[in-house]
């Protein structure tokens, strides 16, 4: 097998009564830049982790490479990480610190050196080889961090959470950094991360785990157009869920009915089974507001303006229809001319409706 | 008040002890020193310094270096033992056991020193536990009383804790994500000790070392009751001024120069201290 590939299959870890991972399996192609994502304990790191080395599994394997690396410690495995908190040694110089694993190879000293050097060019800080660690600006640790695990030439690179210590600004510039550090090495990257954006920007593929177990795998296009459970929706801001019951599937199209009365249309997907309860979501973004009695489209239902949240370069409207409620985006130039407690009507297309597997 | 100046008003006690306790009594010490010993015992004020020269003599200075001698070997085991001790209570051992662990460390301060060392000589002596257990492996006896092994094995014992506790501290607040990242950039278990933990925790290990050179520097009850005074440490030679001799100026003056090594040493290792 092609260096680089990971295959994790069937694992499992525990600890004391806590299943940290349960039964998951993943296939990480040569050269990918793989995404776990999922909120705080759905066992992103401990896979990780488990990768590393740094857990030992309860059940399941793991193979890099095509080599079933169950029986390395971390030291004798061909992957490096870069830690949450950069874990920097203290005690040595910025150099010294990328030095640190071409050290323990016993490589010959000019050649430390020359790796060294063209390493902390690649990270922008060619002149901080003698820098104390504790110089460093946060960004600038994070460049060490990076040239510290990629200086060794891993076959696959391990980021833990790297830019969860970043502010803002300086994470929207490392996370294009990395991007492009990942494409000029062609190395495969598995990133953990709990941001949505970060993981939609940087990804090949993102798996989303929930719970210890992967919930949905595929491309950022696929997981933001299609995501397949309520879980996956939720988690990337698919902010309205409705659950509903299938009155009728006909010609490419769903009728559902909601618990208050409304009635809507889905594009079906082959999934909607007639009398069946489902969840369905629609983004924000994909609905539409307009004036009363509406457009005559597909989908319209009669509400009124309830609360405002600004957003700069838009507005969510809640919309209140019946005892549910949708939330709306809208341009913010188009919102301002509008005013709360007004009546509209909310329009969408029947491709706007996503049907989500998982609890209804 | 300011905070400076409530500053001082707390450190006042401890200020006027230390000056009660330890300046003044060092004051007088060298005052003592100063002057000859009476018929009687006492001193006679005559400001010579003529107890230094004598205190320099070879046959002093032997003592001395001999006394520097067990104080380094006593420090160099304390902390060869204490090492693995501390590195298993900081990093390894279950959480819930730390402190019972630790506990268990500083125990034997609840026994005078003096019991315990009687206590080692119902171990060591001929017909002691130790040679009675040999004896029923058909070997020994051997003589492990009143020779300067008993002495060092004494010290060693006494010191340990003093070791243990400070590498503990430092062990214990040592970052494991650091261990995780030696490792993980290749470095076997050996290679990360002697690379990352041992580094990362020199100033616990300068600490320990400190804190059990000083006191073993003055020892006399180890050698007193384990070597059975037939030799004879700088600490021993004090005391000896003092209750046997009587010549208080001369113990005056080997007892401020042993107070003067020890500030030498502390100024020598003030850097590595003070990063603590």
């Amino acid at each position: 097998m092609t260096p680089g590939a990971v295959s994790v299959q069937g694992l499992r870890k525990s600890y004391g009564d806590t299943v940290a991972l349960e039964d998951v399996s993943l296939e990480v192609r040569p050269g990918e830049f793989l995404t776990l994502l999922g909120p705080s304990g759905c066992g992103k790191t401990t896979l990780l982790r488990l990768l590393a080395g740094f857990e030992v599994p309860d059940a399941g394997a793991i193979l890099i490479s095509g080599r079933d690396v169950a029986p390395l410690p971390p030291y004798e495995r061909p992957v490096n990480t870069v830690f949450q908190h950069y874990a920097l040694f203290p005690h040595r110089t910025v150099g010294g610190n990328v030095a640190f694993g071409l050290e323990s190879k016993g490589l010959p000293r000019a050649e430390i050196a020359a790796r060294v050097a063209r390493a902390l060019e690649m990270v922008r800080l060619p002149s901080f080889g003698d820098r104390r660690v504790d110089q460093l600006s946060g960004g600038q640790k994070q460049r060490v961090a990076l040239a510290r695990a990629v200086v060794m030439e891993p076959e696959v690179l391990l980021l833990d959470e790297p830019m969860a210590a970043l502010d803002l600004k300086l994470r929207k510039e490392m996370q294009v950094e990395v991007k492009n550090l990942q494409e000029r090495l062609q190395i495969t990257f598995v990133f953990v991360t709990h941001d949505q954006d970060e993981a939609l920007i940087m990804s090949d593929r993102i798996a989303v785990l929930s719970q210890g177990r992967i919930e949905q795998v595929g491309t950022p296009e696929e997981l933001y157009e299609r995501p397949r459970t309520r879980f996956v929706a939720d988690f990337l801001a698919v902010k309205n869920i409705l659950e509903a019951t299938v009155t009728g599937v006909a010609r490419g199209r769903a009728t559902l009915r909601t618990a208050s009365g409304l009635t809507l249309l889905a594009a079906d997907d082959g999934g909607y089974r007639e009398g069946a309860t489902v969840a369905v979501g629609i983004r924000p973004e994909r609905l539409s507001l307009e004036a009363p009695p509406g457009a005559g489209g597909a989908n319209g239902l009669a509400g009124t303006l309830d609360d405002e949240i600004y957003l700069g370069d838009s507005t969510e409207w809640h919309v209140r229809l019946d005892d549910l409620r949708m939330i709306v985006a809208e341009d913010a130039v188009k919102a301002r001319q509008r005013r709360r407690g007004e009546a509209v009507v909310v329009a969408f297309d029947p491709s706007a409706v996503l049907r989500l597997e998982g609890r209804a | 008040m300011s905070f400076r100046r409530q500053a001082i008003w707390l450190a006042l006690p401890c200020l006027l002890l230390l000056f009660g306790l330890f300046l003044m009594p060092q004051a007088l010490m060298f005052v003592a020193s100063l002057g000859r010993r009476s018929v009687y015992g006492g001193v006679v004020h005559d400001w010579s310094l003529a107890n230094y020269g004598r205190a320099l003599e070879p046959l002093y200075l032997r003592i001395l270096a001999r006394s520097v001698t067990l104080a380094l070997l006593t420090t160099a085991a304390c902390l060869l033992v204490a090492y693995p001790v501390a590195f298993w209570l900081g990093l390894r051992a279950p959480e819930r056991w730390r402190s019972l662990l630790l506990v268990l460390v500083i125990l034997p301060f609840w026994t005078s020193f003096l019991v315990r060392m009687y206590a080692w000589i119902f171990l060591l002596r001929t017909e002691g536990l130790v040679n009675l257990l040999l004896g029923q492996l058909g070997l020994g006896p051997w003589p492990l009383l009143y020779n300067d092994f008993a002495v060092l094995l004494g010290q060693v014992y006494g010191e340990l804790p003093f070791m243990i506790l400070p590498l503990y501290a430092s062990l214990e607040k040592l970052d494991r994500s650091l261990l995780e990242a030696a490792a993980d950039l290749g470095a076997a278990p050996a290679r990360a000790l002697w690379r990352v933990t041992l580094p990362l925790t020199a100033p616990g290990i300068v600490a320990g070392c400190v804190l059990v050179f000083i006191p073993s520097l003055g020892a006399y009850l180890a050698p007193d009751l384990l070597g059975g005074a037939r030799t004879v440490y700088i600490g021993n030679l004090v005391q000896s001024q003092f209750a046997v001799a009587r010549d208080m100026p001369f113990g005056a003056a080997l007892s401020f120069l042993l107070s003067l090594t020890v500030l030498a040493l502390l100024f020598l290792f003030r850097r590595p201290l003070a990063r603590r």
